[in-house]
């Protein structure tokens, strides 16, 4: 765990990045993150999947699988990838300030 | 009187209630399974199958050579269950009420949900090996096949007994070795996960293992589309891999009569508490084996742990006791990796798999992530223990919550 400032905040994420306080996150660090993810702007639709995100993991700060993005904003898996390239899960679980998403045990 | 409906007769429904045919006063409670197939399958043996290892008559038996009185039997699938009612409606157009029921209708493939999959090709030149029917097809199109590159392909996790692709995919590297055509076999295993397998400690162990085989690993791919004609796969970022021969492990689904029920999650798994495998919505509902949505292996070394330590528990609940977090998520599995050798992981919900020895620490005779002959031999073994001791609910001497000691921290 290291302490990392992202958009003028302080916040400790893992050796992947991804915050490990999902009350420390702000829209600002989205952007920030955004950015490292090679994502220059953040449209209405990725905020969207984003706030889907932050809801369906409450408090626990588990981040949705992909399936649960779809069933759960009615956004396809084809227009996810569009929106979030290479691993959309993944990537808007770091955006979002969750932890990553859990794969197959 | 009573009554306790067991919904699948596979596996965990069998174990469980033969454990139950054992510890509980059956004059005071009435157990009936359902389950719609009559016959038992020993799934894991279905792996062995396209290599000629096994045939059908080692992974078939009755399943009335498995329940018999006073535990009931009924032939069925089951439409719909009411829990506010607390009856379920069988196909057979009978009606069970119960006062606890217990969900272990398991996991199964659904090709169909991926296009392309399962159209004029399946069968043919894809494949799968996640039913003994499949299993056999497979057989047959292998000992016939010339050569050319296989592709192995997860579509999405979980699925059941997630250490498969990679047991299938060394297997066959030993099978084409065997039959002298490896140097005309090309094998890639394309996965949606970053690496070989879930776990970080075991994903490079394996990941190494599959690259000293001459295995390619495509990482992160999550396929759209078979594209049968073409004979090629499709990713969501539109990679494509062609493959002459694809044998794929489909999309898996919890049953379909839970989401009829409104019980299921997206894939139809019934969300619990994973420290009790109680539902989260009806405290006489509990789920046994892989079709909970628990964040346990899919498989049915987990099932038997978890259903070690459920049976005392559930005698205490429904005395009136508080249900006890005792289930750890606790996992082990071999994992054939091919010229006769094996390999062994054991893991839970916090404790990814390590280097080790299993079940005496320092002595194994288990060897845990690391290749041995012996954990080939356990494998093939453990199948008498699957048929004559762990599914009429006897005792099997490994513990079922897991250790920490004998295993290496790397």
């Amino acid at each position: 765990m290291v302490a990392k400032t992202i958009a003028g905040k302080t916040v400790e994420v893992n050796e992947e990045g991804f915050m490990t306080n999902p009350n420390e996150w702000t829209e600002e660090i989205a952007v920030e993150i955004a950015k490292e993810e090679g994502i220059p702007e953040l449209t209405a639709e990725h905020w969207k999947i984003i706030n889907f995100c932050r809801q369906s993991a409450g408090t626990s700060g588990k981040a949705p699988t992909l399936r649960q993005i779809t069933v759960g904003t009615g956004v396809s898996t084809k227009e996810l990838f569009t929106l979030f390239p290479k691993g959309p899960a993944k990537k808007v679980a770091r955006i979002a300030g969750l932890g990553k998403p859990e794969g197959c045990v | 009187m009573k009554k306790l409906v067991i919904l699948g007769a596979g596996t965990a429904g069998t174990i469980v209630a033969n454990r139950f045919k054992r510890v509980m006063d059956l004059d005071e409670w009435q157990i009936t399974l359902v389950d719609p197939d009559p016959i038992h399958y020993y799934q894991p043996g279905f792996l062995f199958i396209p290599f000629g290892m096994y045939t059908k008559k080692d992974v078939i038996k009755p399943k009335r050579d498995y329940i018999s009185a006073p535990l009931t039997l009924i032939q069925s699938a089951v439409e719909e269950v009411d829990p506010a009612q607390r009856l379920v409606r069988l196909a057979n157009k009978q009606t069970l009420s119960y006062d606890y029921l217990i969900i272990a209708t398991g996991t199964d493939i659904h090709p169909e949900e991926t296009p392309g999959m399962a159209e004029h090709e399946w069968g043919k030149s894809i494949h799968s090996f996640y039913t003994l029917q499949t299993s056999l097809k497979l057989n047959q199109m292998l000992h016939n096949w010339d050569g050319g590159r296989l592709v192995v392909n997860v579509v999405e996790n979980p699925i059941k007994c997630p250490v498969a692709p990679l047991e299938f995919i060394m297997l066959a590297d030993w099978h084409f070795h065997k039959h002298g055509k490896r140097d005309r076999v090309e094998i890639i295993y394309a996965t949606p996960l970053p690496g070989a397998f879930t776990k970080p400690v075991a994903s490079r162990l394996l990941g190494e293992l599959l690259e000293r085989k001459n295995i390619r690993v495509e990482p992160d791919f999550m396929i759209e589309r078979v594209e049968p004609d073409a004979k090629k796969i499709v990713s969501y970022d539109e990679r494509e891999i062609e493959y002459d021969l694809l044998v794929t492990v489909p999309l898996n689904k919890g049953a379909e009569f839970i989401a009829r029920s409104g019980l299921g999650n997206e894939l139809n798994y019934v969300p619990v508490d994973q420290y009790t495998l109680r539902s989260k919505a009806y405290d006489n509902i509990f789920v046994l084996g892989d079709a909970s949505d628990a964040p346990a292996s899919k498989a049915g070394a987990t099932a038997h742990f978890a259903i070690d330590l459920f049976t005392e528990n559930f005698l205490r609940y429904v005395e009136g006791h508080e249900l006890k977090p005792y289930f750890d998520g606790h996992a082990n599995c071999f994992i054939e990796t091919g010229f006769g050798k094996g390999l062994m992981i054991d893991f839970n919900y916090e404790q990814e798999p390590l280097p080790g020895r299993y079940p005496l620490p320092g002595i194994g005779p288990l060897t845990l992530l690391e290749e041995s002959e012996f954990n080939h031999w356990g494998k093939l073994m453990f199948r008498w223990m699957y048929w004559h001791l762990l599914l009429k609910g006897m005792e099997v001497p490994l513990p079922s919550e897991m250790s920490m000691s004998g295993k290496r921290l790397v």
